[in-house]
């Protein structure tokens, strides 16, 4: 129970204290504080009634306390001592949420990529720089390294704490949101806890900006890959899409993303993760409707001009019956040193029946992915072919 | 806070202008460096003219040529006063290097007489 509360409430506080004090480090030092009491207090006194206005109350007051210690501070101590209520836990908090400027701050261009994606997770997830580590695999000073750079320059270069304006809300926006799909893919094959993680990260966004439709759009992309994690490997190997028990999956996380796919499908334009929602909802039902899927990639190869979407354009193609056609595509595709470049067109030669040819490219796709599991399934599909 | 806006021009970009062009080109640099939030700014001369100094066992060594030997080069700079960085990008984005193949590099002031 505490740890929810935690897990929910570690940013908003957080983005509080960061809006009331403009510093990250001193924000995270008394937050930390706060939620160190609670673990002290409340399983003895009991859980207080708003939780995270006591939290952020507590956090404020350490940071009083603080400041009151260090006269160089002294003049951020105005700000501080803004009347309040004596009580302020007993009613509906006053606080505002700052989580959204919280995110913007964290995932500014001016950062660089990882530092971005660790800091966004340390300060809306509440991930430990240990955690954040393990799932980097980087040394735990690796990664204090790089949070702490990424702070001061907030600080030093004076990234504001802020929602952009609108002429720069769409560039922004898609930082962030490519920030938590980062998190997201790392989570894929990686620690559970991150796909898990960013699908939270999407639903905050998704309830502080709730009229712009690519967080909802990410969000339900998110959901439906997801809710399939248990059925992708069997004993640590990997499953396809079309192989998978469909009894492991979440359907109530599938249905959640089909209604905000839905619910999408009402507005005039759709941006790219609207679009790959929607074709991963497709795929999600039996029968797979692969025209319709096709006919969306058609619409996403417009949007994202990425040759890796023509890939998987091909992919639905040739799953949508025409396998000649797709290989004609794949082949002038200048996607060389890309594993799946080379599995998709083995597995569109092995379809044709031209098994020798099937075998050089699942060999070459051997030669280039990154995984265990990915190793194993080309070289199972080897020996199906009798060439193992 | 204050900004050095440093300007990392391509030279090929001016090489075919026409003097009109060049005199539109300079207008629009005089016209950033009368901005109000603009404090100070200077136009270098080409790359030809750059010397580097280095001091070595108490001697100076000069080389010809400027520090780092790349294709863009220092052109000029601005320091301007800025709330925060999105505002300094903003200006940055206004110099007309950006769109000319060069690129502006914003960096903080760490300290500067006034």
């Amino acid at each position: 129970m505490i740890d929810q509360v935690f897990h929910d409430e570690w940013g908003r506080v957080l983005a509080s204290l960061v809006g009331l004090l403009g510093d990250f480090d001193l924000a995270e030092e008394v937050t930390q504080e706060a939620f160190a009491a609670a673990v002290e207090r409340w399983p003895r006194d009991g859980m207080p009634r708003n939780p995270g206005a006591w939290l952020t109350t507590t956090a404020r007051h350490r940071a009083i306390d603080r400041i009151r210690r260090d006269q160089v501070l002294a003049t951020k101590l105005r700000l501080l001592v803004t009347p309040e209520a004596e009580e302020p836990m007993t009613a509906r908090p006053a606080i505002p949420d700052e989580r959204l400027e919280l995110i913007f701050t964290c995932c500014h261009p001016a950062l660089a990529v990882e530092a971005q994606v660790a800091l966004t997770l340390r300060a809306l997830g509440g991930l430990s720089t240990e955690d954040l580590g393990r799932a980097f695999l980087v040394p735990t000073e690796t990664m204090k390294r790089r949070l702490t750079r990424a702070k001061t320059k907030i600080r030093t270069a004076g990234i504001p704490f802020r929602v952009p304006p609108d002429h720069v809300l769409p560039e922004r926006l898609a930082t962030v949101l490519r920030v938590i799909y980062l998190i997201f893919n790392q989570g894929y094959l990686g620690p559970d806890e991150l796909g898990a993680e960013a699908v939270r990260l999407g639903r905050v966004l998704v309830a502080l900006m709730p009229d712009e439709p690519e967080p909802a759009g990410l969000l339900a992309l998110m959901l439906c890959h997801h809710a399939r994690r248990a059925a992708r490997t069997r004993g640590g190997d990997l499953v396809l899409l079309e192989d998978q028990d469909r009894a492991l999956w979440d359907q109530a996380m599938i249905g959640e993303g089909r209604e905000l796919v839905r619910r999408g499908l009402a507005r005039p334009t759709r941006g790219p993760y609207a679009v790959q929602a929607a074709i991963a909802v497709l795929q999600t039902e039996e029968p797979v409707d692969w025209p319709q899927v096709v006919a969306l990639y058609d619409e996403l190869v417009i949007l994202t001009g990425s040759p890796v979407v023509e890939l998987n354009r091909a992919a639905a193609i040739a799953s949508a019956g025409e396998p000649g056609r797709a290989l004609d595509l794949v082949d002038g595709l200048d996607l060389d040193g890309y594993p799946y470049l080379h599995s998709t067109r083995a597995d569109l030669l092995r379809r044709l029946g031209r098994t020798d040819e099937a075998v050089v490219s699942y060999r070459r796709a051997l030669e280039l992915v990154p995984s265990d599991p990915e190793r194993r399934f080309l070289q199972r599909r080897i020996e199906g072919l009798g060439a193992g | 806070m204050q900004y050095a806006l440093m300007i990392h021009l391509n030279p090929s970009a001016t090489e075919a202008m026409s003097e009109e062009e060049g005199l539109a080109l300079t207008e629009e640099y005089m016209a950033l460096r009368s901005d109000p939030r603009c404090l100070d700014g200077a136009s270098l001369a080409p790359v030809d003219a750059v010397s580097t100094v280095r001091v070595q066992d108490g001697d100076a060594l000069v080389t010809d040529g400027p520090f780092a030997d790349t294709k863009e080069v220092l052109g000029g700079y601005y320091v301007i006063e800025a709330d925060d960085l999105d505002a300094a990008i903003e200006f940055a984005g206004r110099i007309p290097a950006t769109r000319m193949g060069g690129a502006v590099e914003v960096w903080p002031v760490a300290f500067r007489r006034a």
